[in-house]
């Protein structure tokens, strides 16, 4: 016998709620940054060694204005879903493993915000 | 209630050797941590290029220090591990490849690609080491 109303079985969640959301997430950032590391590769390259107008021009391409920031997004959201799994791997008290993760996703966001801030400057002087 | 303390436990990891799969599975873990962290690195590098030619000069003189040259490679071998690893568990997204002798395998394959990548780079030489 099923116990569940009409409803429940329409949206098939079950007793998660939120369904495959961050599992499914995790798998198209992952499969984003597949050719967008290597892209990174070439930028940390350019910025460790070229001179500073060189990895400006680079960078101020619009492929290459799109790449970073396609990074970003990706990486830094992926990074707060990743970290997320391995707190509610290790820590099993309900307060501090919620607490946790809403810094860790905070503190990811603000990190991703701080870098496009410096994408849309640096797009502005080139 | 009394606690019966003479029950069967499973193994602990530190008596417990983990075969290769499973170092790499803690590998991919760790390594994910590790480059979390280091995305700070790169807000500093991008936000340095954005504050014009002096600080992406001071920028370039502070990552060129050994030690965070140090630092800049254990984050691209780091990258390329995850990416590999990271590749196969796309694969195993899909229902495929658990077999043990192919775990085994393509264990080995991730391990010689990531070297193989981080050499290349070495090569492309554009980090200056």
């Amino acid at each position: 016998m099923d116990y569940r109303t009409p409803l429940s079985r329409a949206k098939g969640l079950g007793s998660a709620k939120s369904g495959t959301g961050h599992w499914w997430m995790q798998r198209i950032t992952a499969a984003a940054l597949v050719p967008l590391t290597f892209w990174l590769i070439k930028f940390l390259g350019l910025s460790m060694t070229a001179p500073y107008q060189q990895t400006l021009d680079w960078l101020v391409s619009p492929v290459n204005t799109i790449c970073i920031i396609a990074w970003i997004i990706a990486a830094f959201y992926h990074a707060a879903l990743g970290l997320q799994v391995v707190i509610e791997d290790y820590i099993a008290a309900e307060g501090p493993k919620i607490i946790s993760i809403w810094a860790v996703n905070l503190a990811f966001l603000f990190l991703a915000l701080t870098a496009l801030l410096a994408v849309f400057r640096v797009v502005s002087i080139g | 209630m009394a606690i019966n303390t003479n029950r069967p436990t499973s193994p602990h990891l530190q008596v417990y050797r983990l075969p290769l799969t499973g170092i790499i599975s803690i590998t991919h873990r760790m390594t994910g941590v590790m480059l979390s962290a280091g995305l700070v690195l790169f807000v500093y590098v991008i936000s340095a290029l954005a504050g014009g030619g002096e600080s992406y000069d001071t920028m370039q003189t502070v990552m060129n220090q050994w030690l965070f040259k140090l630092v800049v490679w254990g984050f691209i071998y780091a990258l390329f591990f995850h990416l590999c690893h990271g590749i196969r568990h796309l694969i195993w997204d899909t229902g495929n490849s658990f077999e043990l002798e192919t775990l085994n395998r393509y264990a080995m394959i991730e391990l010689a690609a990531s070297l193989v990548l981080t050499l290349m780079t070495f090569i492309w030489g554009h980090y200056g080491l």
